[in-house]
């Protein structure tokens, strides 16, 4: 057939109320003042060296209400939070803030990059992300360091309940590598 | 608030990786007759989990200044990250009484309350201001003679300046005259102000990596001999990992990266084994051979 309709394989489904949910959490409440000038993008280390990363492309995705494709984006976990697009937005947009909101959503999506797994897991042992190893401590010893300080885990589980964290870092793992 | 004494918020990654950003440091205190003293039962600053939960990261943070609090000591901490989420959590608490309501629940049930009695500094802030560029300057004995560094402040002690307030991040000062102080000249190279990467390490490690080779070759090409860092993230990035950047981009560098206080230390006249210089994957030996004899004249 030669008239044949392209047709997208995912039709882009549009929430009108993803906008508000975003501005009504702590820290995505800049996300309205957006008007997409590309100053974030073109100050963006990150945008530097890949070419699918266009923090001001989220924006708009965002504003649209195009709530799949930005809870779903791979992109959306490379931003380094370096904040150089906040000091130099015209607009006082805090991108890093809104990008985390839209990361703390994807998350509840059931969408968790396999490092935070770790990380939660860690924080909930030790009440760090890292494990010191013994050969570490040791170290420590060797070079007359004092001892480091023992967290009360039973403080930071009641935290994790808390907060939701416990379920934040239990959820489907989501491998966010490319 | 007693004078001189802190409490002392190592973090994570420094008794994890960077132990010779700590030892300097300390021996850098001593000298100068900074108390550090370590915070009980800390935990994690809260940065690394912030992505996935907002309110997680806050309620660690704050738990943090609360041990802080109770201790009656500002914090000192010596990694950008630590130092930029709990200045920006403090900063926030005092100000937003609606989120403190909100994480004051939370730390109820851990029998704590955020009052808002402390501040946080970082080891920069304090050697530069509450010590002060001139005393230092009367501390180095020997200063290096014919030395160019690259500096590198991190993004995470200046920005977003809307919170931490430090300086104008796009032309930062008080690292340069930090080193300057040592005799070190400090060269200017492309793109100063680039991040590290550090945070999606563990999202795509090619990101840090490729960044990190940029500045890199910015910096060789800019003729510094010699890069410093105030943050162990940065620190690992640059000197940790050179190797693996020099086999995967089929380039040399050899560029040591020293944490800054192992430059003064070694201005000061502190051997090169107290500020543990042997740690550095990078060896730093053309660095030490630019330290002049030390002067005697001054005490
Ligand atoms: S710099 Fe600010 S206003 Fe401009 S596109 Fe980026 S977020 Fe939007
Ligand atoms: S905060 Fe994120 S989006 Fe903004 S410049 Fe840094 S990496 Fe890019």
């Amino acid at each position: 057939m030669s008239n044949e309709v392209k047709t997208y394989r995912k039709p882009l489904r549009i929430d009108p109320e993803f906008k508000n949910l975003v501005l009504k959490m702590p820290g995505g409440e800049t996300l309205k003042i957006c008007f997409q000038c590309g100053t974030c993008t073109s100050s963006c280390p990150i945008a530097q060296i890949i070419d699918t990363y266009r923090p001001n492309q989220l924006m708009r995705l965002a504003q649209f209400g195009l709530k799949d494709k930005v809870l779903s984006s791979k992109t959306i976990w490379l931003c380094a939070a370096c904040a150089t697009c906040v000091d130099r937005c015209p607009q006082g947009v805090e991108m890093a803030s809104v990008l985390r909101v839209l990361k703390n959503l994807a998350v509840k999506e059931g969408c968790v990059p396999r490092v935070f797994k770790d990380f939660g897991s860690a924080i909930l042992k030790t009440g760090f992300v890292y494990n010191i190893p013994k050969t570490r401590t040791k170290k420590r010893e060797d070079a007359g360091l004092p001892p480091l300080s023992k967290t009360k885990i039973e403080d930071i589980k009641k935290l994790a309940e808390k907060t939701g964290f416990i379920d934040t870092i239990k959820g489907e793992e989501s491998d966010d590598r490319q | 608030m007693t004078d001189n004494k802190y409490a002392f918020f190592i973090g994570c990654l420094i008794p994890y990786r960077e132990l010779a950003y700590e030892i300097s440091a300390r021996r850098i205190a001593k000298k100068l007759g900074i108390k550090l003293i370590t915070m009980p039962d800390a935990n994690c600053c809260g940065l690394p989990i912030d992505p996935v939960n907002h309110e997680m990261s806050i309620a660690l943070a704050a738990r943090n200044l609360c041990i802080a609090e109770d201790m009656g000591l500002n914090i000192i901490t010596l990694c950008n990250g630590c130092f930029a989420t709990l200045t920006k959590t403090n900063k926030q608490l005092k100000k937003d009484r609606e989120l403190r309501q909100r994480v004051n629940k939370y730390l109820a049930d851990i029998s704590l309350e955020f009052k808002g009695s402390i501040e946080v500094k970082h080891f920069i802030e304090i050697l530069a201001e509450d010590v002060g560029i001139e005393k230092l300057s009367e501390l180095v004995t020997k200063p290096f003679n014919d030395l160019k560094v690259a500096e590198h402040y991190g993004c995470h002690f200046l920005r977003p300046h809307k919170y931490l307030e430090t300086e104008n991040p796009e032309n930062p000062t008080v690292l340069t005259k930090l080193i300057e102080l040592t005799g070190a000249t400090v060269v200017d190279y492309l793109d100063e102000s680039e991040c590290c990467g550090g945070t999606v390490l563990g999202i795509d490690p090619n990101i840090p990596l490729s960044l990190a080779r940029d500045k890199l070759k910015n910096i060789k090409e800019a003729g510094a001999e010699a890069i410093i860092t105030i943050c162990p993230n940065c620190h690992m990035i640059y000197d940790l990992n050179q190797p693996r950047i020099e086999k995967t981009f089929s380039e040399t560098y050899g560029l040591p990266v020293l944490h800054y206080p192992q430059l003064l230390g070694l201005a000061m006249g502190i051997t090169p084994e107290e500020l543990a210089l042997d740690e550095l994957r990078v060896k730093a030996d053309k660095v030490l051979s630019r330290l002049v004899e030390e002067i005697k004249v001054k005490h």
